[in-house]
């Protein structure tokens, strides 16, 4: 069985790489490019795979996971500029790829034992673009 | 592997009605669909796309290339269209919605190698929203 739950966050970002132009970022990266930084109202899914427990009914406590997603994501993240303030994005740029990533590596440990296992991540940056990370190796 | 979808949108009109069938049984099978004047709806179509991240940019691809892809080969001939006047594909085809997300996924498949390199992130799954309540998903 899958449970999911939702949390919210709004930062901003710049995404560009110190390597390129300003041209190239902009003809890489859209207006995410702007140097001046643009904020989203992220939206955060994370899905947990396990069995109900046999005694408590549940796959896992929700509202720990509710403590996990605060203390690892909305704490550091919410109102503030990644790129400055939240690592690794002082040096990661700080695409939905890369930010999906890093929530998958934060929730990881909490979930590395135990039976319900970390299943997805999904993040919409907007209401119109999310993106799916359910782990993997060289990625 | 990374997953990523766009939503994009077009509004378009339509008129459910099969050759092979009477006028009685057309307007059975159709109901309010077969209204011979037509009828529309704003669709959204969810593209998914999938691959691996490029770990200089942090990018699965860049968006405004899947951007200029829906647009020339979607948006442009479908939104604020007749489907059945205007849509080459349903000069013979019934535009219901499962037809429609059939002719989206061969569209973008064909264009795909133009406008995406080998190693690039492929067409995963193409969800189709006709009204709020109505959604086909095709797994590519």
């Amino acid at each position: 069985m899958l449970i999911t739950r939702r949390v919210e966050f709004s930062a901003s970002h710049v995404c560009s790489l110190p390597t390129l132009s300003e041209a190239e970022n902009w003809a890489l990266y859209g207006p995410a490019a702007n140097p001046h930084g643009h904020g989203h109202n992220y939206v955060l899914e994370v899905s947990l795979k396990g069995e109900p427990d046999a005694v408590t009914g549940m796959v896992f406590d929700l509202k720990r996971l509710k403590e996990i997603l605060n203390q690892t994501v909305v704490e550091p993240m919410d109102h503030r500029f990644l790129n400055a303030e939240v690592a690794p994005f002082d040096r990661v740029v700080p695409t939905a790829e890369n930010l999906a990533r890093e929530i998958w590596n934060r929730l990881q440990p909490y979930f590395a034992a135990g039976s319900a296992r970390l299943s997805n991540v999904r993040l919409f940056e907007t209401e119109d673009v999310f993106v799916d990370y359910a782990g993997g190796a060289a990625e | 592997m990374m997953r990523l979808t766009r939503r994009y949108r077009f509004c378009a009109s339509h008129r459910l009605n099969s050759a092979d069938l009477t006028e009685d049984q057309n307007r059975e099978l159709y109901g309010k669909c077969n209204n011979p004047h037509g009828h529309g709806h704003d669709y959204a179509v969810d593209i998914t796309v999938a691959g691996t991240v490029d770990e200089e940019t942090g990018l699965l691809l860049r968006l405004q290339d899947l951007d200029s892809l829906i647009g020339e080969s979607i948006l442009r001939e479908f939104d604020h269209r007749n489907l059945n006047q205007d849509v080459a594909e349903f000069s013979g085809l019934v535009p219901t919605s499962e037809n429609l997300a059939r002719v989206i996924e061969n569209r973008l498949k064909e264009k795909w190698p133009s406008h995406f390199s080998a190693g690039s992130p492929v067409l995963e799954k193409v969800s189709l929203h006709e009204t709020k309540r109505n959604r086909f998903e095709l797994r590519t």
